[in-house]
């Protein structure tokens, strides 16, 4: 399935605090569930995040367990200047990804 | 929740309210206020990771000179799709069956892609399978139970209207007879089929119509029917006939 669903509005004018809606698709593993044979299930979630628009960090959190599968996340950015928005997310598994978003700033 | 729900079953039948029949009603109305926010905006509803996957598909080409897409031969989805999965299960005159969305997806990859089959509850036809129900959002259900499709239609009538399992139960005993009560907390919907597939929050994924009526299946202790079976197929085509009017959802999201 697609690795993230990455919304913004569709109209962006300069200095509009503007919100960014972000859906990952990760199974956010608790660590806290066992197996058909008992064994526990290793926790594997999403651990860190982060949101730069341009050169600038603006948003950057830590993550826990008891968030549900496929996380989402919004938060809210002032707009300056068209440019692209670049998310960055880290798993137990070690995995690191990062998506891109181009945002035209009217 | 199943275990819940068998539990409770049981206190069911002791209870045994007499419902009236009710007007009908979508299963979306009975869930809480978060779990239609994420169906109503659609940047929030994880289903959609599985629509755009669905998307992607439809317009790979398989491997091999002469392999067409999906897109090759439908064209656009939104035109070609439309009002298909508000059709489904309907009569096919070349097998002399009952098939579902599914099945007819699984068709053409097989027979007009060349493609294995993709599992049943896999990533790839529950993605196929939400983009082209996707289409249909909003249409009423409006299945053939007429004509070829009656036979099978009564005889899904006569299952839902079936006890079964150690706890003898049926589906109507819930569904048309309790809808609207609750059982371990849950309230019991009608049991319509037209958000499917959906998002449920309990199995933290994407499910077909077969998992949703597996789950209650084994909440009463019985057997379910073999997906894609004759039986299952009856069951589907009934529970959609009785959704008639009702606006495609796909894809809902369920607690
Ligand atoms: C080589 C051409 C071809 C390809 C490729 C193809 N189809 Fe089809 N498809 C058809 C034809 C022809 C029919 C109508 C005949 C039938 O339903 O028996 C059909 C029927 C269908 C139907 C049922 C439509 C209805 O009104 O009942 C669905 C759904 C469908 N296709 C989905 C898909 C999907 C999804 C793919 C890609 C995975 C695909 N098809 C690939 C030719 C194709
Ligand atoms: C013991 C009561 C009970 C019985 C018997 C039962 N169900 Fe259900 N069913 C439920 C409950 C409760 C839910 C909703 C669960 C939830 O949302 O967590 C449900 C959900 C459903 C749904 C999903 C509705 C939606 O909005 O997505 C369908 C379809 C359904 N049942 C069909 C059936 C069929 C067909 C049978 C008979 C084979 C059956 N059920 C037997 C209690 C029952």
């Amino acid at each position: 399935m697609a690795r993230a669903l990455l919304n913004v509005p569709k109209r962006i004018r300069r200095g509009d605090v503007f919100e960014v809606k972000v859906l990952i698709s990760h199974p956010m593993e608790s660590g806290q569930r066992r197996d058909d044979r008992g064994a526990v299930i290793p926790r594997d979630i999403i651990h860190q995040f982060s949101c730069t628009y341009g050169d600038e960090l603006v948003l950057r959190c830590e993550l826990f367990p008891a968030i549900s599968a496929n996380p989402f996340l919004s938060f809210h950015v002032r707009a300056r200047d068209s440019g692209t928005l670049v998310f960055a997310w880290k798993d137990d598994q070690g995995a690191s990804h990062s998506e891109t978003l181009a945002i035209t700033v009217e | 929740m199943n275990r819940a729900l068998a539990l409770a079953a049981l206190a069911l039948t002791v209870v045994a309210g007499v419902g009236a029949v009710a007007e009908k009603r979508s299963g979306y109305l009975d869930a809480g206020p978060q779990t239609r926010a994420m169906q109503d905006d659609d940047t929030a509803n994880p289903a959609f990771l599985w629509v755009q996957r669905g998307e992607t598909m439809w317009g790979e080409r398989p491997a091999g000179a002469d392999g067409r897409s999906c897109q090759d031969c439908h064209g656009d989805a939104a035109q070609a799709m439309r009002g298909v999965a508000a059709r489904q299960p309907a009569w096919d005159a070349a097998t002399a069956r009952l098939m579902n969305l599914e099945q007819r997806i699984d068709r053409c990859r097989e027979e007009r892609q060349g493609q294995p089959r993709l599992p049943p509850e896999s990533e790839g036809r529950l993605a196929l399978a939400a983009f082209v129900g996707l289409q249909s959002r909003g249409l009423p259900m409006s299945v053939a139970v007429d004509g070829p499709a009656a036979a099978g239609h009564a005889w899904g009538k006569a299952l839902f209207e079936t006890r079964f399992g150690q706890l003898d139960l049926s589906c109507a005993d819930c569904h048309d007879r309790q809808a609207g009560q609750r059982l371990a907390g849950n309230v019991i919907p009608q049991g319509h089929p037209n958000g499917y597939p959906i998002y449920r929050l309990e199995w933290q994924g994407m499910g077909s119509l077969s998992r949703r009526l597996r789950n209650c299946m084994t909440g009463i202790r019985a057997e379910p029917f073999a997906p894609g079976s004759p039986d299952a197929l009856a069951l589907e085509l009934y529970l959609a006939g009785r959704a008639r009017g009702l606006a495609v959802e796909t894809p809902a999201v369920r607690p």
